[in-house]
């Protein structure tokens, strides 16, 4: 085994509300090997977002991180500050957002912006930097460069934006790229061009990519190994096919049980009953218990570490062989 | 411009009666740009949102209106509701002729459910008193039994009948929507018109808010037209589905066709673009090149050849009109190369039907 690329471990985020301490991230553990894509997925309010703030070391202010350790090449993020932080944004770490209107600035020209990264970080002269500019432009696959250079954002339709975005993310060869939600915003079949183009970014540099999304088949189509996210924990752990065709978490079987398929209509979706818990007072034992449909005595009370099953998977139920049951039955009586 | 009708079927071969919804030649455009430049130029300059369409919906038929965002779908929803004026078109109600301005049991007749459900609900009023609202100003139910009949409709969309005293901010995201539904319900619409209705919730939810509309489909017979971006809730949900480019239909078909064979190239990368659940290597070739056209420059001859990946020179030249073939006249398309054979993509990035697209 290769030491990992980026290790977050036991990573604690806490916010402080006016209704008490919400604990948005509780305890995450995550490993990126180099060059790998890993998926981060869950509903709104799981801590996802939360936890690549925090690797990136972006909180907003009234969010801290309590405990655990952010590792990237064997320094530790969390105990930075952000004047050092600020050294590896860039050259080892880049994010991409959901929103490439309010992550770009709005009166810089877009080459300027590009060109930005490589001038302050890797010491390139104004002309180096612009040449690089164009070439990341040409790379993300935006048309005419030479002229879009000089262009603002809002000249840019929603994609052409997101691969600005991926071309500052880029511009200083970062070895760890994060993404949140990058193509929630956008149309299906732009959706698909960018997928593909990150895919294609992510081979030929070798980064590695932490991709936070609600979406799983847009996991399925771009990661490797994906962490599925409830109230603030990983519940679930595994390769991407693996967790997603034979879940061994309820809630990760609810997830994919409840998206309707395009290939494979059902006649009707199995929703999860009720709604996420208050990250203020978790429910007791596990926290997925309420809504869970195979929860027993025993779930009330223990709180299911993450344990580690063959083959790399990792699950945080107590009883995760009734989801391997429940698939079987249910195949039976679907087709 | 006038566009042929013939496109919907002869009441004669569909049984004699004329269907629920019958639109024809609808057209919505928006001024846009400063009001200085308009008045030295003595034109606005007009956004065609909607282009001329024609759209037929059965009684107890779901309906799916899909496409990228500003291709039109959502104006044709508040145009029907009566929310937004057409420039030109009819729309006619189980035959009738809806006028522009409608009369209070006109819009009573379409109802509409949107997006948001954060944002279209009535802050400042319990459920109970924005039903009640409702009713007694449509005079759908005797006063005397309004209160009743409120409970019935919660309990019709699925909540309890305390929900009735409460504020909309007391509602998780479902909720609200379910409480949006019954609101549009309340009125016992002919047509029940959805504009994304589950797009705002989270994944888990919206399966709750679909077996709903299916399930209300069921038990009311109700007539649905679905406003989604999202194949895969439309291919759960709706019989036939409507997919529109830049303000135009450009295919129609039941919805088991429309995913087997599309016949417009739109389509068929429209298909292969959605993510799904495969785990092999993708190519780096996207099913759809290019991003959508500005609606301020439409291209002339047919709309999606700056993005078509077989496009000929008569593309450029003559607008495709939205046909149907002689064997099928459920499945129309608007491509010169719909029904006959297909020449040559221009190169090797065109998806086939259904398919990833061709590993490059």
């Amino acid at each position: 085994m290769n030491q990992p690329l980026l290790q977050v471990s036991d990573l604690h985020v806490e916010i402080a509300t006016r209704q008490g301490i919400v604990r948005a991230v509780d305890g995450v553990s995550l490993e990126v090997p180099a060059g790998e894509a890993v998926g981060l997925v869950g509903e709104s309010g799981s801590g996802k977002s939360m936890t690549l703030k925090a690797i990136l070391g972006v909180l907003p202010p009234e969010a801290r991180v309590t405990a655990g350790e952010v590792l990237l090449d064997g320094i530790d993020l969390t105990a930075l500050s952000n004047s050092q932080l600020n050294k590896f944004r860039g050259p080892k770490i880049a994010m991409i957002f959901q929103e490439p209107m309010s992550a770009l600035n709005p009166v810089m020209r877009v080459g300027q912006q590009i060109a930005e990264g490589p001038r302050v970080h890797l010491g390139l002269n104004r002309a180096q930097a612009a040449e690089r500019a164009l070439d990341l432009m040409r790379r993300v696959g935006i048309p005419d460069p030479e002229r879009r250079f000089r262009s603002f954002p809002h000249e840019f339709s929603g994609g052409m934006r997101q691969r600005v975005m991926i071309a500052i993310a880029l511009s200083c060869d970062p070895s760890v790229i994060l993404c949140d939600e990058p193509t929630t915003a956008l149309d299906v079949t732009i959706q698909d061009q960018i997928l593909r183009l990150l895919a294609k970014l992510c081979r030929e540099t070798g980064a590695s990519l932490v991709f936070v999304t609600h979406d799983l088949p847009v996991v399925a189509q771009v990661c490797h190994q994906l962490a599925v996210m409830y109230a603030g924990e990983i519940v679930e752990r595994g390769t991407v096919q693996d967790v997603l065709t034979q879940p061994r978490h309820p809630y990760t079987l609810g997830l994919v049980r409840s998206a309707p398929d395009v290939d494979h209509p059902r006649s009707s979706l199995a929703a999860i009953p009720g709604s996420p818990p208050s990250l203020i007072h978790p429910p007791s034992g596990c926290r997925f218990h309420p809504r869970c449909p195979f929860a027993e005595e025993d779930c009330t009370v223990t709180h299911p570490p993450l344990r580690l099953l063959d083959a790399g998977r990792a699950t945080a139920c107590l009883h995760s062989e009734r989801c391997l049951q429940a698939e079987t039955q249910t195949e039976g009586a679907d087709r | 411009m006038s566009r042929p009708t013939e496109v919907l079927p002869d009441p004669a071969l569909t049984g004699g009666t004329a269907p629920l919804l019958a639109v024809s030649d609808l057209a919505v455009s928006f001024p846009v740009g400063s009001a200085l430049a308009a008045r030295i130029r003595h034109e606005s300059r007009l956004l065609h949102a909607v282009d001329g369409v024609d759209l037929r919906i059965e009684r107890g038929e779901a309906l799916a209106l899909v496409g990228e965002s500003g291709s039109g779908k959502s104006t044709i929803a508040r145009a029907l509701a009566g929310l937004q004026r057409p420039d030109r078109g009819e729309i006619r109600l189980d035959g009738r002729l809806l006028p522009a301005r409608r009369s209070r049991a006109d819009q009573q007749k379409i109802q509409m459910v949107f997006q948001d459900p954060y944002s279209s609900l009535n802050p400042r009023l319990t459920v109970g008193g924005m039903l009640h609202e409702l009713l007694r100003v449509h005079h759908v139910v005797p006063r005397a039994e309004v209160e009743a009949y409120t409970r019935q409709l919660l309990t019709l969309v699925g909540l309890s009948e305390e929900a009735v005293h409460a504020y909309p901010r007391q509602f998780s995201g479902g909720q609200r929507q379910r409480v949006a539904i019954a609101r549009a319900l309340a009125l016992r619409p002919e047509l029940l018109v959805a504009d994304e209705p589950v797009s705002a919730l989270d994944v888990s939810v919206q399966a709750t808010i679909l077996n709903l509309l299916q399930d209300l489909r069921g038990e009311l017979g109700l007539t649905l037209l679905l406003i989604s971006h999202n194949l895969a809730v439309v291919r759960h949900l709706c019989d036939r589905v409507a997919v529109m480019y830049l303000g135009r239909i450009i295919e129609v078909a039941p919805t088991e066709t429309l995913f087997a064979r599309p016949r417009h190239p739109y389509t068929a990368g429209l298909l292969a673009a959605i993510p799904r659940m495969t785990f092999d290597e993708q190519g780096d070739a996207p099913a759809v090149r290019g991003d959508p056209p500005s609606p301020l420059r439409i291209p002339a001859g047919c709309r999606f050849r700056t993005r078509c990946p077989i496009a000929q020179p008569i593309c450029a030249e003559e607008d495709p009109e939205l046909t149907a073939q002689g064997s099928d006249p459920e499945h129309s398309a608007a491509c010169h190369f719909a029904f006959a054979s297909v020449p040559a993509p221009r190169d090797g990035t065109h998806a086939e039907n259904g398919d990833r697209g061709v590993t490059g």
